[in-house]
């Protein structure tokens, strides 16, 4: 008998606590497989953020370390700096990138820190019971936009690959999404190009996933990810916005 | 090592330098900016990373990483800044992650002033951050004792696996005066096998965390690093103490403050009035049983300190009620004069005050 498909090895046995049809486990499964095929497993150093994915570090079959909101991008820094040789990698929430942390990611990248950030971007705070994100949709009801999110109250959602990408020491962007199969393997496939930016000493690297939160948004898990497809994709448009192979 | 001529904001540097640190992250701020200035030169020349941070916060949690990455590891800041990287050292308390701290104090609250205060004592002995925990606070009062508490700073922080800070302030940072690297005493470590540095896939995964999400759980780590601290207060209290047998009247000071007042003590001791003197060095844990040794002829401990009254709280429960407790204090990065304090020690020992 052959093994046709098994869990990555780059991820621990423990239960993943994320609600049903939430992404983030499919997002782990990527970055965990991405690493076990570079082969740089055993290298790495992850750093948790703050919110849903504030436990990936008992996810992780790697060595981790949680940081304060927002603050992931300067631990990552820190350990980076440190160890060099070592393969670093942050996994930040909408939340801990786009509002708290924007510094730390901006700064990271113009440094040109040799990092990688995937950043899962649901448009809603998910753990803290789906308050309005800097994310949110123009329209989208959240705990804090009782009435929809307005331009004139909160101004448009950040677009944060874009941004990243004006950056010169950012060289690998990509926004990608998780809501069909052709997708998640091109997900993968940008995942993996962030990890070898960092191992072939390149420079900051940010994969932006846009991901679905049925339990905060309202929807069945199905129609979590419609709503992602025509709702997220045409304000986020998914591609590559920077990419150190192509000298983009 | 034969003496040499340095300003203490130097003297941090390369006290640290002397004890280890390779790795400095910090952002400029007066009066403490000589730190990341010498540290950007002689750091990288001693194999080391010096790292210009965006922001305190940044600076702070870039320790954290460095700290857990198995590294010995700084930052430098003054009382503004040292606000902002409270969530990075109650975090790293949490994680247990040693890191030094050093803050050159001075005038606040909110912007406040550049010159030197202590006015931080409460928030450096107290915690700072959220939470249940402490950090060993040295205060040391001339650039001897920079390099001195320095180089020991760094082995504290490895031995208890905690933050240490270094409460100094901005008079301390400015001055110049002759110091000598003396080898600090050893100190057997205990090893690091907790870092995160990759698993090579030959062990478990190390996690560096202070989250706990079970009440019971959180409750045991607290107990946990609690032992830690107990044991602090029992091995690494740190003080100068005499003339407490015969005197007429206790002074109690810490960092510049003391020298003032040691100066008004001679005065003193010129007009026939016999003066001891308490001088915290470690301001957390504090010296509470020293004050049992002051003799019956006391009538009155004055403690002087450049803010609005913050140790003297530590000093009444050292004192324990069993004589009247002084305050000279002066505020907002003005320094006490000698003559100030010989006043109040006058109208103590004649029972005018």
């Amino acid at each position: 008998m052959t093994i046709v498909y098994e869990k990555s090895r780059g991820l621990t046995d423990t239960p993943l606590h994320y609600c049903p049809g939430c992404t983030h486990g499919v997002i782990h499964k990527l970055v965990a497989e991405s690493m076990v095929e570079l082969g740089i497993l055993g290298d790495a150093i992850g750093v948790a953020p703050v919110g849903c994915s504030v436990l990936a570090y008992n996810y992780f079959n790697c060595d981790m370390q949680e940081a304060a909101h927002g603050r992931a991008p300067a631990v990552a820094t820190g350990i980076k700096r440190t160890l060099p040789d070592k393969f670093v990698f942050t996994y930040q929430g909408d939340g801990d990138l786009a509002s708290i942390g924007t510094a730390e990611v901006v700064h990271a990248a113009h440094r040109g820190e040799k990092i990688s950030t995937i950043f899962v971007n649901n448009a809603i705070y998910g753990m803290t019971g789906g308050q309005m994100a800097p994310t949110t949709l123009i329209g989208q009801k959240t705990t804090t936009s009782p009435l929809g999110r307005t331009v004139e109250h909160s101004g448009r959602p950040i677009k944060i690959s874009e941004m990243i990408a004006t950056i010169d020491g950012a060289k690998f962007v990509e926004r990608v999404s998780v809501d069909t199969p052709a997708n998640i393997r091109k997900a993968k496939k940008a995942i993996k190009k962030a990890f070898k930016c960092q191992l072939e000493g390149k420079g900051f690297a940010l994969v932006e996933v846009l991901s679905a939160c049925p339990t905060n948004w309202g929807f069945t898990p199905v129609k979590a990810l419609d709503w992602l497809r025509d709702n997220m994709i045409p304000y986020y448009p998914l591609g590559n916005f920077r990419d150190f192979e192509e000298g983009k | 090592m034969s003496k040499v001529l340095m300003k203490g904001n130097e003297a941090v540097g390369a006290a640290a330098i002397e004890a280890g640190c390779k790795f400095f992250f910090g952002y400029p701020i007066t009066p403490s900016s000589e730190i990341p200035e010498y540290m950007s030169k002689a750091l990288p020349e001693a194999g080391g990373v010096f790292l210009q941070a965006e922001s305190e916060i940044a600076a702070i949690n870039m320790v954290y990483g460095a700290a857990g990455a198995g590294a010995r590891a700084m930052t430098a800041s003054s009382s503004p800044g040292i606000s902002l990287k409270q969530e990075g050292i109650t975090y790293a308390a949490g994680a247990e992650l040693p890191c030094v701290i050093v803050n050159m104090m001075r005038g606040g609250p909110g912007l406040g002033s550049i010159q030197p205060s202590q006015s931080d004592y409460f928030q450096s002995t107290r915690g700072g951050g959220n939470g249940d925990y402490r950090t060993l606070c040295y205060a040391p009062a001339s650039v001897q004792e920079i390099v001195d508490y320095v180089m020991l700073a760094f082995d504290k922080a490895d031995y208890y696996r905690n933050p240490v800070l270094i409460c100094a302030d901005g008079m301390i940072g400015q001055m110049m005066e002759a110091v000598e690297f003396k080898e600090p005493a050893h100190i057997d470590l205990p090893p690091k096998d907790w870092t995160t540095i990759g698993t090579a896939e030959k062990r478990k995964p190390n996690i560096i965390n202070s989250l706990y999400l079970e009440a019971e759980v959180l409750q045991d780590h607290n107990r946990d690093i609690d032992k830690k601290y107990k044991l602090m207060e029992e091995n690494e209290v740190l003080y100068e103490a005499y003339g407490l047998e015969d005197a007429d009247v206790v002074l109690v000071s810490f960092g510049t403050t003391s020298r003032i007042v040691k100066t008004a003590m001679k005065q003193a001791e010129k007009k026939g009035i016999k003066t001891g003197i308490i001088r915290p060095i470690t301001i957390w844990p504090f010296p509470y049983d020293v004050f049992k040794n002051i003799g019956n002829k006391a009538k009155g401990v004055l403690t002087v300190e450049m803010n609005l009254g913050q140790m003297i709280d530590d000093v009444k429960i050292g004192v324990s009620g069993k004589l009247p407790v002084y305050f000279n204090g002066t505020q907002g990065g003005v320094v006490p004069t000698p003559a100030s304090i010989l006043e109040d020690i006058e109208k103590i020992a004649g029972g005018t005050k």
